[in-house]
């Protein structure tokens, strides 16, 4: 007989089929898939308002979806969430730390939910304050930290029960580029060491940074999936060159500038070329005949780089702006 | 369009175990403030019982064949339970659910709502409980009680407690801020102060008001703990238990209705 007991060992951290959920008229989640490996970060990478944090309440069961079925921790949920949640850490998006209590205290109350005892949770509280840096901290109140301490406290207290899988939903919108990188070492330490990450963004360089594979959300659905590499691969052409300033060149119909020449002569260098305000975009897989041309011409400036995530999220995303 | 049907928002309340350590994080912040607390619950009454009790015991020497401070303590033991329970599931559960989210933080733990809103219920009645002591012991130094069914108190106390903080918690869940909460007083646990027998024997008010007063659940406590703290049995024992426990059960299944529409929508 094969060793597998009641095939959990199979069970994905999280599996997410067709999920959908409504309000009212409106549809912010519009049919997922989703299918997290154990020991993996996977990145949710989408703009406000894409359906980011609603898909994660539905995985966690704190409201019913529409439709779909999802499994947390091989559980069915909603019906068998609270249980699930047994193998979760959470970090909101929104701080709710106690602000009536110290660090310690924050760390004590919260194990106490997952039916931990005190003598257990006072033996991590330690371990759980080193790993957030907030040893000398211990207690300290809550208002008296900063926005980078208190998400590290979050971050710790989502440790209390010792999860397989961590929900992170936004973890470092808000931080200085100081606090976002001790975040960053902090999660990939957890990975290294085999917890499931499942996070949510809208920084490019986070998702980048940190998955293993990505989807991209907006409007409810995912619009790509894979890796960091392969979404750049498959959706857009290896180089981008930006062009911007003054032009010299004969201009079309009354523009000027960057747009001008990307009118006249973009489209014969670049597969795909894209003016956004002063700037022409131009995806091209090979850049040299197009900066061949470039350095002939007067008044121009230009950058050249390697195609990144975030081309590939402004061209499926669009470039308007997202409240 | 509802995306959750009624019977479901509205379904049974489903209470484990898993309350307490909620009840325990209130009792944790509350035992670090605990002397200002009490204390601040006691001034209220006390002002009135010994303000009231002996200014207006001048005039009226004897209700029912006791001095007015004594018919006045019973009272002072109901309103005060009703008012610390109300206060505490109004402003500070209103805080925990909406402005600290403390109770979304617990939801990501394994805790359900029901037993989260259940644990908010059973605390305010705690606190309701032990403000209610304080005041028994007050007035039990001022020789105003009669001993001999005085611990009989202090499960009515409870009882007072759940169910005013389960009307109270209906609030809660319909408020979009503290201002909200204004109306209730005044519209609601004021005139009911007034009706229900704290300050004067309720038979002197019209018969309408009578009647009203006898739907609400404030008559009730009051009509348990006067006799009770004049060493007397009560009357219709069953029927007021029935009504506080009915305003129990009926206003936190609602509350707790509501609260599942406004947070788990
Ligand atoms: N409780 C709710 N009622 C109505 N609309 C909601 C509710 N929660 C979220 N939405 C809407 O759903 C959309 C997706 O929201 P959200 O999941 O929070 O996006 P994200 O986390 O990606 O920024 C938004 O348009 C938001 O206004
Ligand atoms: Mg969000």
């Amino acid at each position: 007989m094969p060793a597998v007991p009641h095939g959990l060992a199979l069970a994905s951290p999280l599996e997410i089929r067709g999920l959908r959920k409504r309000y009212g008229d409106n549809e912010v989640v519009a049919g997922i898939d989703l299918r997290l490996n154990a020991g993996e970060c996977f990145t949710l990478l989408g703009p406000n308002g894409a359906g980011k944090t609603t898909t994660l309440r539905c995985a966690l069961g704190l409201t019913r979806p529409s439709g779909g079925e999802i499994f947390l921790a091989g559980l069915p949920v909603p019906e068998r969430a609270r249980e699930a949640r047994m193998r979760v850490g959470v970090v909101p998006q929104q701080d709710n730390l106690d602000p009536d209590f110290t660090c310690a205290e924050n760390l004590l109350v919260y194990g106490r939910y997952f039916g931990l005892d005190d003598a257990t949770i006072t033996a991590r509280i330690p371990e759980l304050l080193a790993f957030a840096g907030l040893e000398s901290k211990r207690d300290a109140r809550i208002q008296s930290l900063s926005g980078g301490m208190k998400r590290r406290l979050t971050l710790a207290r989502a440790l209390v029960n010792r999860p397989d899988l961590l929900i992170l939903d936004e973890p470092t919108t808000g931080l200085d580029p100081q606090a976002r990188h001790l975040i960053w070492e902090r999660l990939k330490q957890l990975i290294r060491n085999g917890t499931t990450v499942l996070l949510t963004t809208h920084f490019m360089d986070e998702a980048e940074r940190l998955a293993d594979r990505l989807a991209i959300l907006d409007a409810g659905r995912i619009l790509t999936e894979g890796s960091p590499r392969d979404v750049i691969a498959a959706q857009i052409e290896a180089q981008v060159v930006e062009v911007y300033g003054d032009w010299n060149g004969t201009a079309r119909n009354g523009t000027s500038g960057a747009q001008a020449w990307a009118e006249a002569h973009a489209g014969a260098f670049a597969r795909r070329y894209e003016v956004s305000g002063e700037t022409a975009f131009c995806y091209l897989d090979d850049a040299a005949p197009l900066m061949a041309h470039l350095a002939e011409q007067s008044g121009l400036r230009y950058l050249r780089r390697p195609a990144n995530l975030e081309d590939v999220f402004l061209k499926l995303t669009g470039r308007d702006l997202r409240d | 369009m509802a995306t959750t049907p009624l019977h479901s928002t509205f379904r049974a309340p489903r209470i484990t175990h898993r309350f307490v350590p909620v009840w325990r994080r209130n009792f944790l912040v509350w035992r670090k403030l605990a002397l200002p607390s009490v204390l601040g619950n006691l001034a209220d009454p006390m002002i009135y019982l010994f303000g009231l009790g002996f200014g207006i015991g001048m005039l009226v020497p004897e209700i029912g064949g006791v001095s007015y401070v004594s018919f006045l303590a019973a009272g002072m033991v109901c309103s005060s339970t009703m008012n610390s329970a109300s206060f505490e599931v109004l402003y500070s559960s209103f805080s925990r659910m909406h402005v600290q989210r403390t109770w979304d933080a617990i939801m990501n733990a394994p805790v359900d709502l029901d037993d989260i809103v259940f644990a908010e219920l059973v605390w305010a009645a705690s606190k309701a409980l032990l403000s209610g002591v304080a005041i028994l012991i007050v007035i039990a130094v001022f020789g105003l009680v009669d001993s001999r069914y005085v611990l009989w108190l202090l499960p009515l106390i409870f009882l007072v407690g759940l169910s005013f903080g389960a009307l109270g918690l209906v609030m809660t869940a319909l408020a979009p801020s503290y201002d909200f909460f204004m109306y209730y007083f005044t519209l609601f646990i004021t005139p009911m102060t007034l009706i229900s027998g704290v300050f004067f024997p309720a038979e002197q008010l019209p018969a309408a008001v009578q009647v009203a007063a006898s739907l609400l659940p404030l008559s009730h406590a009051v009509e348990l703990a006067r006799p009770l703290l004049l060493g007397k049995v009560p009357s219709d024992v069953v029927l007021h238990l029935a009504v506080l426990a009915a305003y129990g059960v009926g206003g936190f299944w609602v509350a707790l209705g509501l609260t599942r529409r406004r947070l788990l929508g």
